[in-house]
Parts: structure tokens; C-alpha cells; sequence
């Protein structure tokens, strides 16, 4: 079924993807399994989870950026139109790469070719894409630089990457990534190798392209706090799973996976000073290590027999707000697997 | 709880580096430009700022890692020579810094064991015997299990990692330790946990800190005090209380502003400040912070005066040293 120009159509609908490494022994390990998120139009999502929860793999596969280790085993990830961009091809997806989606990444310094002007940087992806004159691609790059908060924009296009500043490179990426007005931006931890005054500016910066333009935002991040200011709707990942997804006022205010939980009560906020922290105990599992059943059961505080056995179903914990959780069967909530 | 003697002291410390790249002028980069700075014996003394304001450049003078250009150290009120290495190796067992990375910090072809015992063998402490059987105790007490002696750092995790830099540290029983962002580098479930241990260890062993970050959430947690660092200088310095609730300078309102809001509280509606860190090159007289400004003035061309605006809360800001009652805000 496809579903060309609905106009509630999802800009990204992720369905139930594994991906996997090989091992050197030929066996394969799932570095994510069975997720599935969608992102509709002009909605801001974020994936949060720690390092190594499959957080950057998972977006990276959107745009077929996966590294030749990791496969991608199962499942399909389509595009507004209803086209899979896991079966598009090297050239289809280069087609679709800059205009439709577009990706930020966390090291605006490496993304950037040192040895070419950030102003040709920009132009190049609005003539490939668009397929202009040199000096309407000059003239937009110039009202992109503007719309983004860069200072002197017609000085700056001559200027290499070196010589600006982190936040000033991110503004550069920003601005090359909505050059073509793609439905939806993916951002990988955008604002982590920044400064906090900047972070804030940023961020500001995604939500004025969201109103002014409608684009999506995937934002990954590790950051709860960071997300839970911009975001619409999260989702937790753990160990290559979602374990829970919602409102973000809803996930935050009332988190029912222990491992969101968790996290909430790690951070050391205002309100803590004085307190014990409540950290998790232990670390993620290796991936080998990863059994049948709840992956966070080795660390969980409210953890059963039936958890090392079986992986937990999704359950509502409210409206559109559901985690995979053993808990929530147990304490009678209205459960039914959503997927 | 802080008995308020002084333990570290820096007096107007300066520390600039020379470029020299023919045929241009040498550039001089000030990192850090006229602190003063006391630590009182027992307490954490946060220190925040954004990357290349300095922070770090403090930490390694405070802990004698780095020769400062100008300015003189007094530890226990005893001023510290810095240029004799002889002078400066009574006061490591005093004084210890932890990295942020934990993982560049350990030597990766050493066990677990022989790097903590490492700082007791240079210092030639105890015998053979008891050095291991220190080493174990103090595994021990950061929480870990006797048979990581025999590990390798690469076969911790980051938040183990990290244990053992901090065991590192404390292995000659110092009094006063730097952290230089030890918490940076992990994930925020980890990070709770090497915070608590942190406060912990405080207590059980009398410990001062000087707690170096740009997270303002873990600086908030942890510091009795906190100084805001802004190009090299010291723009605010207060309670802990005092300076996230009221902060007096324009820079540490924008840095407080900046905090995300609790997660699942309405997000804030607060300005965001605009432009960036300038270049520590070509800084000008004044107040550095007056190209960012929004309160800026004639007068912040020149240098603003360190002023106790309230008991105990310091700003080097003309908006306080002026009039304070005429200032806006507060």
C-alpha cells in the first residue's frame, strides 16, 4: 500500500528494523531489534538511550550510512511517499540524501571538507540538488547563512572551516542540511561537542525551522533534559531496543520503564543538591552477553523471575504513551501489545 | 563541612603562551589572565565556563601541573616554589588532579594493580607487601572487586575506568584534589554513580576539591562555591546557592538561563544570549564579556573591579560596582 501525497502521511515510518554485526566467527549480533518510530510532519521526536543503545546506528540507516560491519537484517524504513529507502540503491538514495532527509552530525569539524570554502560547500549541495546557476546557488547560501544566525554572510562564504568556531561550523552544517527545504532533519547529537550558551542557540535555531518551514526533527541524543525541552515525543532506547516511547511531558513526568526511570533519577538536578544520586547500577550488557529476555533485567531494581526468561511486550501506561515492561502487566494496567 | 581555613591559594596568576611565526608579530594568548583565587580546606570549589575560557589551565596550576607565567601558589599558606622540581615533590602526595579521560589517563600495558601501586613506588612508600595490600583496600573502597588488580584499563568500563583514576589519585591519602571534568566523559547513569562515590570519599577522608566542569547541573550538585570563568578571568564568584539563584553577572545569568528546564517541567521561556566565546587573542581592555552584552557600556571598555556585592558574592561587572541598587538583572 502506498500512500503518495496524504498529507498525514509519516515523513519517516521505521518499521520493526534489526540491524546487525557480523562477528568475526561468522555469527551475527543484533545491535538493533525490532524497532519501529514514525515522525510526522513538522513533529520534533527524540531517541535518547547511553552510548552503545544503537541510538546513531538506527538513524544512520535511514539514509543507508551504515558502516560496512553493521547489516541491515530485517524490517523497512519508508519515506513520506511510501518509498523504502532501505531497498532504494546507491543512486536512488543519493537522490533522496540532502533533499528529502538531511543529517547533522555531533563533529561539525569532520563533516566539513577542510580544504574548501564553506561557502562552496553549501552551493555545491543546492546545485546538485537543485540544479541552479553558480550565482543563484551563491545568492541562496547567502540567505541560508542569514536564516541559520550567521554573522556577515557574504564575507563568511569565502572563509575555510578552521577558521570558525564550533558553533559557527554547526550553523554551516544547519544550513547546508535545510539548503533543499528537506522534509526532515536527523540530528545526531547536534549540540553535544558545544558549549552550553550555544547549545541553547541551536536548539532555538531547529525549533524556528520547524515553524517557519514545517521540517521533522529526529534528534539523538543522550541528554534527556536537552530533549525533553524540544521534543514532542521520545523514545528511551536500551541495549537496541525501545523500552519506552510517549509525550515527552508524559515519559518524563510519569516514566514507566525502571531504566527511564532510572536515568531521571541520575541526573544531578537543582533540586537533588544535598540528596543522594539514584544511579543505575552496573553497565549495559556487552552485546554477547544479551539474552532472551529483558535486557535491563540485570540491572533492574524490579526485576522477576519471568524477565531473564521473556522479552516484555509494549503496554500503554497512557495515551499514546507505551513501554516494554513486565511491571506494567503485573500492576493491572490495560496491556496490549501496540505492535 | 568546610572549615574555611585556606588550603590552595592563587594570587593574580597569569598564564599566556607566544606564538612566533615569522614574518608575523608574536601573538600572546592570555588562557588565563589575573586570577585570585582561595580554596578553603573541605570544600568543593566549582569552576565553570565555557571551552577556552580557562577553567583547565587553573586546574593543572592548582595542582602544580603547569608553571604559571605570572603569580604565586601558597598551599597551607606556605607560598610554593614552582620552579624546583625537588620543592614541588613533597606536595604530590598533598595534591592530585583526575583526568577526564580516564581511558588516555591509564597506561594501556599495565594491570590495574601495578598502576595504583605506581604512584607508591615512585614516592617509596611501605614495602612490596604493603603496597599490594593497600592497593586492594583501596580497590575495596571504590567499589571494585580484588581480581581487577590483574585487568588491563581496556577491559573496564568507562565508569570503571574512572574509579580507577580516582583510585590513582588517592593512593597517597592527598588533602586537596583537582577534577578536571571526571564526569564528562560518561553516560549519565555512570556519572551518578562516580558522584556519589566523589561525595562519599569527601567524607570518609576530609577531602577539598576543585571541581572543573561545564556541565552546570553537576557543578550545582557537587560545589559548596562555584567560580565562573569567562576568557581567562574570574567574572563571578559565589555560595552555590547565591550564584545559580541570583547570579550577578550578566554571563553567569546567561550560563543559568541556559540550563535546560527539569525534564518533564514546561521548558523555560528564558533569551538566549547571542554570539560566542571570543578569541582569546585578540582580547582588548575592559570587560571581555562586553561584545556579548547586552548591558554593555561606555564604562565596560574599562577594566571592571572585583567587588563583594554581597557577603560572600563577588562580580567583577560594572552593572555592581557603580551603583548596585541602580543595576538592572538581578
Amino acid at each position: 500500500m502506498t500512500n503518495t501525497g496524504k498529507a498525514d502521511a509519516p515523513v519517516l515510518d521505521i518499521r520493526d528494523v534489526r540491524l546487525e554485526l557480523a562477528t568475526g566467527s561468522g555469527r551475527s549480533l543484533p545491535v538493533v531489534d525490532g524497532v519501529s518510530l514514525r515522525v510526522g510532519k513538522g513533529e520534533i521526536v527524540g531517541i535518547v538511550g547511553e552510548s552503545g543503545c544503537g541510538k546513531s546506528l538506527l538513524s544512520l540507516s535511514v539514509l543507508g550510512l551504515l558502516p560496512p560491519a553493521i547489516r541491515f537484517a530485517r524490517g523497512e524504513i519508508l519515506k513520506r511517499d511510501g518509498q523504502a529507502l532501505n531497498r532504494l540503491g546507491a543512486a536512488g538514495l543519493r537522490r533522496v540524501r540532502g533533499k528529502e532527509i538531511a543529517m547533522i552530525f555531533q563533529d561539525p569539524m569532520s563533516a566539513l571538507n577542510p580544504s574548501l570554502t564553506v561557502g562552496r560547500q553549501v552551493a555545491e549541495a543546492i546545485r546538485l540538488h537543485e540544479g541552479c546557476s553558480r550565482r543563484e546557488a551563491e545568492a541562496r547560501t547567502v540567505a541560508l547563512f542569514r536564516k541559520v544566525g550567521l554573522p556577515r554572510p557574504e564575507s563568511l562564504l569565502r572563509e575555510y572551516p578552521h577558521r570558525l568556531s564550533g558553533g559557527m561550523r554547526q550553523r554551516v552544517m544547519i544550513a547546508m542540511a535545510v539548503s533543499c527545504r528537506p522534509e526532515l532533519l536527523i540530528a545526531d547529537e547536534p549540540t553535544t561537542a558545544l558549549d552550553v550558551t550555544i547549545q541553547a542557540q541551536i536548539l532555538a535555531l531547529m525549533k524556528k525551522l520547524r515553524e517557519e518551514d514545517g521540517t521533522s526533527v529526529l534528534l539523538i541524543s543522550h541528554d534527556l533534559g536537552l530533549v525533553s525541552g524540544i521534543c514532542d515525543r521520545i523514545m528511551v532506547m536500551y541495549a537496541g531496543k525501545i523500552v519506552e516511547e510517549g509525550p515527552a511531558a508524559d515519559v518524563l513526568r510519569r516514566p514507566a520503564h525502571p531504566y527511564t526511570a532510572g536515568l531521571l533519577a541520575s541526573i544531578p538536578l537543582p533540586s537533588k543538591k544535598g540528596s543522594k544520586l539514584l544511579p543505575i547500577e552496573g553497565s549495559v550488557p556487552a552485546l554477547h552477553e544479551r539474552g532472551q529476555g529483558c535486557a535491563f533485567a540485570s540491572r533492574c531494581a524490579h526485576a522477576m523471575a519471568r524477565c531473564t526468561r521473556e522479552a516484555p511486550a509494549f503496554g500503554y501506561a497512557g495515551v499514546s504513551h507505551a513501554a516494554a515492561c513486565h511491571l506494567l502487566e503485573e500492576e493491572g494496567e490495560i496491556v496490549h501489545a501496540i505492535r | 563541612m568546610p572549615s574555611g581555613e585556606t588550603i590552595m591559594e592563587l594570587r593574580h596568576v597569569e598564564k599566556s603562551y607566544t606564538r612566533r611565526r615569522w614574518p608575523s608579530a608574536p601573538e600572546t594568548l592570555r588562557a588565563v589572565d589575573g586570577v585570585s583565587l582561595s580554596i578553603r580546606s573541605g570544600e568543593t570549589l566549582g569552576v565553570v565556563g565555557e571551552s577556552g575560557c580557562g577553567k583547565s589551565t587553573i586546574g593543572q596550576i592548582a595542582s602544580l601541573l603547569l608553571q604559571p607565567t605570572a603569580g604565586s601558589l601558597a598551599f597551607r599558606g606556605r607560598p610554593v616554589s614552582l620552579d624546583r622540581r625537588s620543592a614541588r615533590g613533597p606536595l604530590r602526595r598533598q595534591i592530585q588532579y583526575v583526568f577526564q579521560d580516564p581511558y588516555a589517563s591509564l597506561n594501556p600495558r599495565r594491570t590495574i594493580g601495578r598502576l595504583l601501586e605506581e604512584p607508591l613506588a615512585i614516592q617509596r612508600i611501605g614495602s612490596r607487601a604493603e603496597r599490594k595490600e593497600r592497593v586492594l583496600r583501596m580497590l575495596g573502597r571504590i567499589g571494585l572487586d580484588a581480581a581487577y588488580a590483574r585487568r588491563y584499563p581496556h577491559e573496564l568500563s568507562g565508569g570503571q575506568r574512572q574509579r580507577i583514576g580516582i583510585a590513582r589519585a588517592l593512593m597517597l591519602s592527598p588533602d586537596f584534589l583537582v577534577l578536571d571534568e571526571p564526569v564528562s566523559a560518561l553516560d549519565v547513569s555512570v556519572q551518578a554513580q562516580i558522584l556519589n562515590l566523589l561525595k562519599e570519599l569527601q567524607e570518609e577522608l576530609s577531602l577539598t576539591y576543585l571541581f572543573i566542569s561545564h556541565d552546570l547541573n553537576v557543578v550545582h550538585y557537587m560545589s559548596d562555591r562555584v567560580a565562573v570563568m569567562y576568557l581567562g578571568r574570574i567574572v563571578e564568584l559565589a555560595d552555590v546557592h547565591d550564584l545559580y539563584a541570583a547570579p550577578l553577572h550578566p554571563y553567569s545569568q546567561a550560563l543559568v538561563a541556559s540550563i535546560p528546564a527539569e525534564p518533564g517541567a514546561a521548558p523555560k521561556e528564558t533569551e538566549i544570549i547571542a554570539g560566542e566565546l571570543e578569541d582569546a587573542r585578540h582580547l582588548h581592555a575592559g570587560c571581555a564579556f562586553r561584545a556579548r552584552c547586552p548591558y554593555a557600556h561606555e564604562r565596560c571598555g574599562q577594566p571592571p573591579e572585583w567587588t563583594e556585592v554581597r557577603p560572600g558574592h563577588f562580580a567583577a561587572c560594572h552593572l555592581w560596582t557603580a551603583d548596585p541598587r541602580g543595576a538592572r538583572g538581578g
